[in-house]
Formats: C-alpha cells, sequence, structure tokens
C-alpha cells in the first residue's frame, strides 16, 4: 500500500509543487541576472533583494481580468493555454532526480517512474506541446498571433529534427531508451557523454534553445515586428499559464540536457578516484547543481546575443544542425560497430 | 472491476465518443482536434495492453507529425470560411447523397465486424506480450526480418516527396515558390 500508492503520490507531489515554484523563481533570477548585466538592480521592492516578487506577480494576474476576444474561437481559446502547460508539467514523470535512496526503511527511487521507453515518452509528449501555440495563434482570430504561431510552429518542428536525432546518438551510446539505464551507462562508462557526443551535445543545446523559443531564437515573440507573439490576445491567468510553460520548458530540457550529457545525478569526474569525496554530496544535489548552471547559461544567452532573423534561423536548422547531427549519428554507429562492439 | 478495466472503458469511450464527433463538426479545427484526442485515447488503450512503445510512437507520429501538418492545411487553405456558408440548411451529412452511401458503409462495416467477431469462436488472439513490449524487439524485426519490405516503404515515401516537390515548384525552370 504505501509503496504502491503512498509514496508515488508523495513523489507526484512533490515534483509538482517544487517545479512550478522553481518556474516562478525562474522568472525572477532570469530578470535579476538580465539587470545585472545590464548594470541595473532589477526588482527590489517586493521583500529583501525582490525574493517575493513571485507571489506579488501571481496574485497580480490571478486577479486581472480575463478577457476573451468577440471573435475568438472561445474554446480553442481556452483550451490552447491548457494544452501548452499540460505537457510541460508531465514530462517530469520519467525524468530521474537521483539515485534509489532509503528513507526510513523504504526504498525510494528519486523518480516518479522508470519505462523502457523513457525517451521517447518526452519527445511525444514535447511534440504535444506545439498544440498550444498554433491554436493560441488561431483562437485569437488576429493578425499578429497567427504569424507568430505559424512561426514558431515551424520553428519548433525543424528544430525538433536536429534535437531528436542528436538524442539518437546518445540512445546508441547507452544502448536504452529509459533514462534510468541511460544515467547508469555513464556511471559504467565511467564518463558524462557530453564529453564523447560534443558535437551532439552542442547541436541539443541550440536546438533546446529554439524548442523552448529563447532568445537568440525568440522570433515567436519577436516584439518589433509581431507585437508580443501568439498570446498577444490573452490576458490573466491564461496569459501566465503560456509565461509558465515556456519557463517549465526550460526546466525540462536543461533536466534532459543533464541526465543525457552531464551524467545525471553523477558527480563531476566519475573517471577520476581520488575525487571519491564528491560522493558524499547526495546524487540529486549534483543534479538539481547541474541542471541549475543549465539554466543560467540560457539566461545568460538571452542577455548576450542579438535574435537572429527568420530565414537565418531556418538556414541554421535545415542546411547547418541537421546534417551535423545526421553525420554525427552515422559516426557514433560506425564507431560502436567497428570499435566497441 | 480491476482499475484496469475501468482505464479500458474510459479510454474506449473517449475514442469512439471524439471519433464520432469528429465528423459531426462544421469546423475543421475542432475535427482535427477532436480526432487528435481519439489517438491520445488509443495511446491509452495501448498502454494497458503493455506496449507502451507503441503508444509513444502513436502519438509522436500521428498526433505530433501527421495532425499538425492537417492543422497546417486546414489553416493556411483558410477552410473554416468555407464550410460555413449560410446557405447550407441542412447540415452536410443529412443530405441525400451521403446519406445513402454512408447507410452502405455503416451496413457493410456491421457485416464486417459481425463476421470478424464470431469466425473464430469470439476468442481474441493472444500475443507474447514481450514481442510488442520490448524496443529492441521491434527493432530486431524491423531491419532483420522485414528490412526489404521497410526499406520499399521508405523508398515509397521519397517518391511521394519528390511528387510533392515537383507539384509544387513553378514552371519548367523548377524554381520552388
Amino acid at each position: 500500500m504505501i509503496d504502491t500508492f503512498v509514496i508515488p503520490l508523495v513523489k507526484i507531489l512533490v515534483v509538482l509543487n517544487a517545479t512550478l515554484v522553481a518556474v516562478s523563481y525562474m522568472v525572477l533570477l532570469e530578470r535579476k541576472v538580465i539587470a545585472w548585466t545590464q548594470s541595473r538592480l532589477g526588482p527590489m521592492r517586493v521583500g529583501p533583494y525582490g525574493v517575493l516578487q513571485p507571489i506579488a506577480d501571481a496574485i497580480k494576474l490571478m486577479i486581472k481580468e480575463d478577457i476573451t476576444p468577440v471573435r475568438a474561437d472561445r474554446w480553442v481559446f481556452t483550451l490552447a493555454p491548457i494544452i501548452s502547460m499540460v505537457p510541460a508539467l508531465i514530462v517530469y514523470a520519467v525524468i530521474p532526480f537521483g539515485p534509489t535512496v532509503t528513507i526510513f526503511g523504504h526504498a525510494v527511487p528519486l523518480y516518479v517512474t522508470d519505462i523502457n521507453v523513457g525517451l521517447l515518452y518526452i519527445v511525444s509528449v514535447a511534440s504535444v506541446g506545439v498544440y498550444g501555440i498554433i491554436l493560441a495563434g488561431y483562437a485569437s482570430n488576429s493578425k499578429y498571433p497567427l504569424l507568430a504561431s505559424l512561426r514558431a510552429s515551424a520553428q519548433l518542428i525543424s528544430y525538433e529534427v536536429a534535437v531528436t536525432l542528436t538524442l539518437v546518438s546518445v540512445i546508441l551510446m547507452a544502448g536504452s531508451l529509459s533514462m534510468v539505464s541511460i544515467v547508469l551507462a555513464q556511471e559504467q562508462a565511467r564518463v558524462w557523454y557530453g564529453f564523447v557526443q560534443p558535437l551532439a551535445f552542442g547541436i541539443f543545446f541550440i536546438g533546446s534553445l529554439a524548442e523552448t523559443n529563447r532568445a537568440p531564437f525568440d522570433m515567436p515573440e519577436a516584439e518589433q515586428e509581431l507585437t508580443g507573439g501568439f498570446h498577444t490576445e490573452y490576458s490573466g491567468m491564461r496569459f501566465a499559464l503560456f509565461f509558465l510553460a515556456e519557463y517549465a520548458n526550460m526546466i525540462v530540457v536543461s533536466s534532459v540536457a543533464t541526465t543525457l550529457f552531464l551524467g545525471g545525478w553523477l558527480r563531476p569526474f566519475p573517471n577520476v578516484a581520488w575525487l571519491g569525496v564528491l560522493d558524499l554530496i547526495p546524487g540529486w544535489i549534483w543534479f538539481l547543481v547541474k541542471s541549475f548552471v543549465f539554466l543560467y547559461i540560457f539566461i545568460w544567452v538571452r542577455a548576450t546575443l542579438p535574435r537572429y532573423r527568420y530565414d537565418q534561423l531556418m538556414r541554421l536548422g535545415w542546411k547547418v544542425l541537421i546534417p551535423l547531427a545526421i553525420l554525427n549519428l552515422v559516426a557514433t554507429a560506425i564507431v560502436k560497430v567497428w570499435w566497441l562492439a | 472491476m480491476t482499475a484496469e478495466t475501468v482505464l479500458f472503458y474510459v479510454f474506449a469511450a473517449v475514442a469512439v465518443v471524439a471519433s464520432m464527433l469528429v465528423i459531426a463538426q462544421r469546423n475543421p479545427i475542432h475535427s482535427v482536434l477532436l480526432l487528435i484526442a481519439s489517438f491520445g485515447a488509443l495511446s491509452g488503450l495501448y498502454v494497458l495492453l503493455e506496449a507502451p512503445f507503441v503508444a509513444v510512437i502513436q502519438i509522436i507520429v500521428y498526433a505530433g507529425a501527421i495532425m499538425v501538418l492537417f492543422l497546417f492545411v486546414v489553416m493556411l487553405l483558410n477552410a473554416p470560411h468555407e464550410e460555413t456558408g449560410h446557405d447550407l440548411a441542412v447540415h452536410p451529412l443529412l443530405r441525400p447523397g451521403p446519406l445513402r452511401v454512408g447507410g452502405v458503409l455503416a451496413a457493410a462495416l456491421v457485416v464486417e465486424l459481425v463476421w470478424a467477431l464470431t469466425a473464430h469462436g469470439g476468442e481474441s488472439g493472444a500475443f507474447p506480450s514481450g514481442a510488442v513490449s520490448s524496443v529492441a524487439a521491434i527493432g530486431r524485426s524491423l531491419f532483420r526480418d522485414y528490412s526489404f519490405q521497410f526499406e520499399v516503404t521508405s523508398v515509397l515515401i521519397l517518391v511521394a516527396m519528390v511528387g510533392a516537390v515537383v507539384l509544387a515548384s513553378r514552371g519548367p525552370t523548377g524554381r520552388a515558390r
């Protein structure tokens, strides 16, 4: 009873709540880091150094008027933010935050579930998230959101190809689709796959910037051209859902990158024996630290790089990243069959 | 009833109801959405059959890729405004021509279903569960036992793609739009 119902439920609750809190504080972190990059202070008024800003924002968004445009497709207009938010949250079911630990005599794995197609599950759920953006643009029945959503979906579909190809290289290395097995394979190989597959890691990183609609690929939200993107007509909590989904997706890709390329919950340099003292720090802390570094780089990139033009973005995706990813995949397969078999 | 039976009936009901609503919509975008819901329910049924790989592929290929294309086509052709002409007093499905064709097709389907369910004494064939659930097993049969058929299918798809490019390109220069 405890092992089949209570512990999974508690884990789901913890993961969901931790994610939502992390998402709202990501917004604050982003504002702060960008402010520091530009020699400003960022939010300072709500709480010491602005640490209560996310709570104030949440209250503001919830009590704001929620407008549905007259000519909008009502059902789809309401459905779109939900379709964006739900996939971003259910992905966390297969992310392994840490190894199995013993809490009060129960062996508790620090992940909600480990299915043998974990990585494919993430890809499939992410592909459903695209609908939120397309439908938001369509249902608003307005020019700019429609243009932005067409751009966004074309961008997401294009970069999905390159990102998925890099995932296949990792699957080849690990010989499994399960997220936990991929981490265990890295533990056995005593190396993070980021060092073995630097090209795949690079493509994954660039692709994940585009997949999450982040600068320098934040084409769907190009304010100067599109007055704000596919969520122009949204207000109040429904707008907030889109916003939160974007940040939740950032945390998802950071966790996936950590799991696939940075050794998940493993300590740095698993091949160096005298660093064994680092194993005293629990695995889930390593996982969170690595993901945090990845998220910080996301913000750093946004604060530093200007936005790509749309045709440049498409050219980069189709003519550079996808061929490179295919090359990398073929090379990985050849090496695996001829040298490592 | 076990939890699995309950889930089976829930998914089956969603799949059937959503599929029926697909053809009852005037707005093609709503049809596409309901079809996606139906695919999601089917994927749930695959999970209940302990075939998670098939379930996930169902979502990636059908819900994730094919239906996005459907949605694009419907949105770009602006079809919602073509169908909702005010001169259509009767729902298109209730006009005499479609009714007759649909009636014949429905009768054929009922006959087929009754035949399929009774021909083998109503017993469903049991599949070895390992064969459908393991990615390795699927890969082995796809790329070893059926590799020729698999590759031929991929050539077919390539031909279709080349055909689409030729049709979409403009004039003898072949310059794409």
